[in-house]
């Protein structure tokens, strides 16, 4: 028991991560990418969509009809994605400001109704939250190191939390000049399969 | 027949319970949620209108009612001595919904100081210029409440932005309400300002 629960707590971290192995949920790597603490945010705002949504939807997994299955996911789904979207205005407002349109997104993230149908409904409640954690922390992960090569190629910063860089390139050297394009929209293109890349040559097991 | 009803049954008990939360959540928020969005939206917004004030204009805020409309009010001593007022007013009909706008009056010369977007869901790039590059709005600066605020196109004095003709129409509309709430509540908002 403690071992499988281990087991499904860590395939999200390596060798089910979500964008890089399974590659799904690209919208918001993409779009949302251009610092670490973008990545961060919109990461945890999904690890918690995720991991109460896997645990309902495990709860209610016998009382569901098989029919409209769907739909209730998408209702247990939508109502915590908006009470993500009330306390991000409520306590972190500017970063609600930056991800603005991505968080009433994640209602139609591939990979937390992925997670609610292909796993949490045919498990029971503890494995599901192990699951949606593991997944959410890996696609943090995933946000978050897509988001240091961008942010640190395109804008020569660093920023953890709360919009000041923890680094800055313009202190180490002041002949740095920024590659603009990797905070452009294209180069979250080439970030990203840069970066798949390498995944591919690492073996997943 | 048993399997219609057991749908129909699960499917309102959960959008029930979810409604029933989602109030609970948002009503616990509200306070704060208004609180951060006059300090990261409407702060700066004033801040830009009315940039050497001698009091603080948020402090100060007061509600104003006249024909039935409320409004708050943010008051400004400007540094000639002569009062200003500013408050935000909605336009209707944004690309993703209402536009909000703090408009900034002179109260001596009856003219506008400075406008700028607050709130607002509009495209990144094409819309959200409205308030990320003050050009558009700065047009609002100087104009007397004589003065059509209206688009170009509708007979008004006021340049649309290329590519963003919704979200230009919805600023245009915020300006004109503001134009017409100043000078329905004027007589009340100078009573209360002394």
């Amino acid at each position: 028991m403690a071992q499988s629960l281990a087991k499904e707590f860590t395939k999200g971290l390596w060798a089910e991560i979500p964008p890089f192995r399974l590659v799904l949920g690209l919208c918001p790597v993409l779009a949302v990418t251009k610092t670490v603490e973008n990545g961060i945010g919109m990461g945890m705002a999904t690890t918690f969509v995720l991991v109460f949504s896997n645990l309902l939807v495990s709860m209610l997994r016998n009382v569901i009809p098989a029919k409209v299955r769907i739909a209730c996911y998408i209702v247990i789904i939508a109502t915590f994605v908006t009470i993500v979207e009330l306390v991000m205005q409520a306590f972190t407002y500017p970063l609600f400001l930056k991800l603005g349109i991505f968080i009433p997104l994640i209602v139609v993230n591939c990979i937390v109704l992925g997670r609610a149908e292909a796993f949490a409904s045919k498990n029971n409640p503890i494995m599901a939250i192990a699951d949606g954690l593991g997944i959410g922390i890996g696609f943090t992960l995933s946000l978050s190191v897509l988001g240091a090569v961008r942010e640190f190629l395109g804008a020569g910063t660093i920023t953890i939390w709360g919009g000041t860089p923890v680094f800055d390139m313009a202190t180490v050297s002041s002949s740095f000049q920024p590659f603009s394009f990797m905070v452009e929209a294209p180069g979250a293109f080439v970030g990203l399969g840069l970066l798949l890349a390498i995944m591919n040559l690492i073996p997943s097991k | 027949m048993r399997e219609m009803i057991s749908m129909i049954v699960v499917l309102t008990c959960l959008t029930a319970v979810s409604g029933g939360l989602l109030a609970a959540v948002k009503s616990g928020t509200e306070l704060r949620i208004e609180e951060q969005v006059l300090k990261f939206q409407k702060a700066p917004a004033i801040a830009d209108i009315l940039p050497d004030v001698t009091n603080d204009p948020i402090a100060e805020r007061f509600p104003v009612t006249a024909d039935g409309i409320e409004l708050q009010v943010f008051p400004g001593k400007l540094a000639d001595g002569s009062k200003a007022v500013v408050f935000e007013t909605k336009g209707k009909g944004g690309y993703g919904g209402d536009v909000g706008l703090m408009t900034g009056f002179n109260l001596s010369t009856d003219k506008i100081i400075a406008a700028r977007v607050t709130t607002h869901a509009e495209t990144p790039g094409l819309g959200a210029r409205a308030k990320d590059d003050p050009a558009f709005v700065s047009q609002f600066s100087g104009k007397s409440t004589a003065d059509n605020l209206a688009l170009k196109n509708q007979g008004g004095a006021i340049d649309a932005m290329s590519g963003a003709t919704v979200t230009s129409v919805a600023v245009s509309r915020a300006a004109l309400e503001a134009q017409d709430l100043y000078k329905k509540l004027k007589p009340e908002i100078e009573k209360q300002i002394q």
